[in-house]
């Protein structure tokens, strides 16, 4: 049973087309890449499959739930990191974790394990506003998997994370962690590599479409020009 | 499956109980497990509180709101001391404009921060949210109330001292309804890029009735030697009208959150 099934799914912001006819399929524990310009759909995509926003058209099915009939079974057992880190800047790691483990359910020892984890420990006391970028975003990725979600939403998860941190995240959101995984990129190589199926979007159209070993980095790169 | 998976690293399950009934469609109640409605209202309470305390963007700019407004009226009405209708209407106006200034911040760091996603995303019923803002608003408003209320008697030598706790039992009945009402505009607001403007214009006239029934209850309490007690219809009407949009908000608020 696929974890994600999307077909001729539509969404659009007033006249403007944010998606259209897009369909894909992804298997439990297999990672699809969606790739293309700033304004293509990625994000757009994320959220209707996050159940945060409603499709106009078109059927999508998430972890076998209709959506958005359905979402209140999805709560819970889905991830999204996006570009907003979904954390208030004026409460500590430690204190937003805590935050988001009460609403999940979650025992304060995951807490502390993921911050361990992510060599946040030092620094779980101090305000978000103190924090680097890149250390926002070990948070946010904290946040993303406190609850072992079964599906991971990744929006350019590895933006302003240094070589030592991206090894830190591997095991939590890489290809290593097991999970089912949509991730949005910038970067046709490295998505690639990760990924076991692609998406090129354009103006909210698919362009590209197949699985990774079939799809070039050309043609990935010909969506940017 | 249910949020209760085998080697999810949660609270035990027999802490985890169903949604309440009517958040969820009929036969399906008893698939889904839900974090339990008031630990989670705790959760989102310390957190707002915390945030105030950390930020001071609400509370100090209502209170300085209200004390600047008791100083205009000290110079503008130029009496030694005010009573009665007079008093009662520079005290809840000024109340309520303080009010709509914390209305209008009351979903921003959400908003800013993307903590409403994180929150649309958790198995928690969304009644949970609602319950904790307007107890937040609630909470804004008797620290409010706490320096406005002597500083409205100081500035202007209201008396009223005899008659305190009646004066408590309208602003209680008051203040929650400007929670129940502020929390379901400010949810509305906060999705327009206008909520600035929105939040007061769609406040206003449903926060009338309650400064009408505030202040004809309030007004016998506000005369040298009174001897009544606040008008019993008028706490009624507050009562009714906190009543009231209690049930609308809860109706009403899944469907602000949702896109």
């Amino acid at each position: 049973m696929a974890a994600v099934e999307v077909e001729h799914l539509a969404r659009r912001y007033g006249e403007r087309e944010a998606l259209s006819g897009v369909s894909l399929s992804l298997g439990k524990g297999q990672t699809l890449a969606v790739l293309g310009p700033n304004g293509a759909g990625k994000t757009t995509l994320l959220r209707i499959l996050a159940s945060l926003l409603r499709p106009h058209a078109g059927e999508v099915r998430v972890l076998e739930q209709r959506l958005p009939e359905d979402s209140w079974k999805v709560r819970g057992r889905v991830g999204l990191l996006a570009h907003e880190p979904m954390l208030y800047r004026s409460l500590s790691a430690e204190e937003n974790l805590r935050f988001h483990a009460r609403l999940h359910g979650v025992g304060a020892g995951r807490v502390a394990e993921l911050l361990a984890a992510l060599s946040l420990s030092e620094r779980a006391a101090e305000p978000l506003r103190m924090l680097s970028r890149g250390m926002v975003q070990r948070v946010a990725i904290a946040r993303t998997v406190l609850h072992e979600p079964e599906l991971l939403l990744l929006d350019e998860p590895y933006a302003n994370l240094d070589p030592a941190a991206l090894e830190l995240v591997g095991p939590l959101i890489g290809a290593e962690s097991g999970r089912t995984r949509i991730l949005c990129s910038h970067d046709p190589a490295g998505a690639l590599a990760e990924a076991d199926v692609v998406l090129g979007l354009r103006d909210g159209y698919v362009d590209v479409q197949g699985p990774a070993g079939e799809v070039s980095v050309g043609e990935l790169e010909d969506l940017y020009r | 499956m249910s949020a209760q998976r085998e080697g999810h690293a949660t609270a035990p399950p027999e802490a985890r109980v169903p949604l309440a009934p009517g958040t969820l469609p009929a036969g399906d109640r008893a698939e889904v497990a839900a974090v339990p409605l008031w630990p989670v209202v705790g959760a989102v309470l310390r957190k707002e509180l915390r945030v105030e305390l950390r930020t001071l963007e609400s509370v100090p700019g209502m209170s300085l709101f209200a004390l600047s407004t008791f100083v205009v009226f000290h110079f503008a009405l130029n009496r030694t001391s005010v009573e009665g209708d007079l008093a009662t209407g520079v005290l809840w106006v000024t109340l309520l404009f303080a009010a709509l200034l914390g209305v209008n911040r009351l979903f921003v760091a959400d908003a800013e921060e993307g903590g409403i996603d994180g929150f649309l995303m958790a198995p928690v019923d969304r009644t949970a949210l609602l319950v904790a803002k307007q107890l937040t608003l609630l909470c804004y408003l008797a620290v409010l109330e706490l320096v406005a209320v002597p500083a409205f008697a100081l500035l202007l030598s209201v008396p009223f001292a005899h008659a305190l706790p009646d004066l408590l039992l309208v602003l209680f009945l008051a203040d929650l309804g400007i929670a129940v009402v502020g929390t379901l505009v400010a949810a509305l607001a906060v999705q327009t890029r206008a909520r600035d403007l929105l939040g007061p214009l769609l406040g206003l006239p449903l926060l009338v009735p309650i400064v009408i029934g505030a202040a004809r209850a309030t007004s016998p309490l506000l005369v040298a030697g009174h001897s009544g007690a606040p008008g019993a219809r008028w706490l009624a009407l507050l009562a009714l009208y906190d009543l009231i949009f209690g049930l609308i908000a809860y109706a009403v608020f899944d469907f602000l959150l949702e896109d």
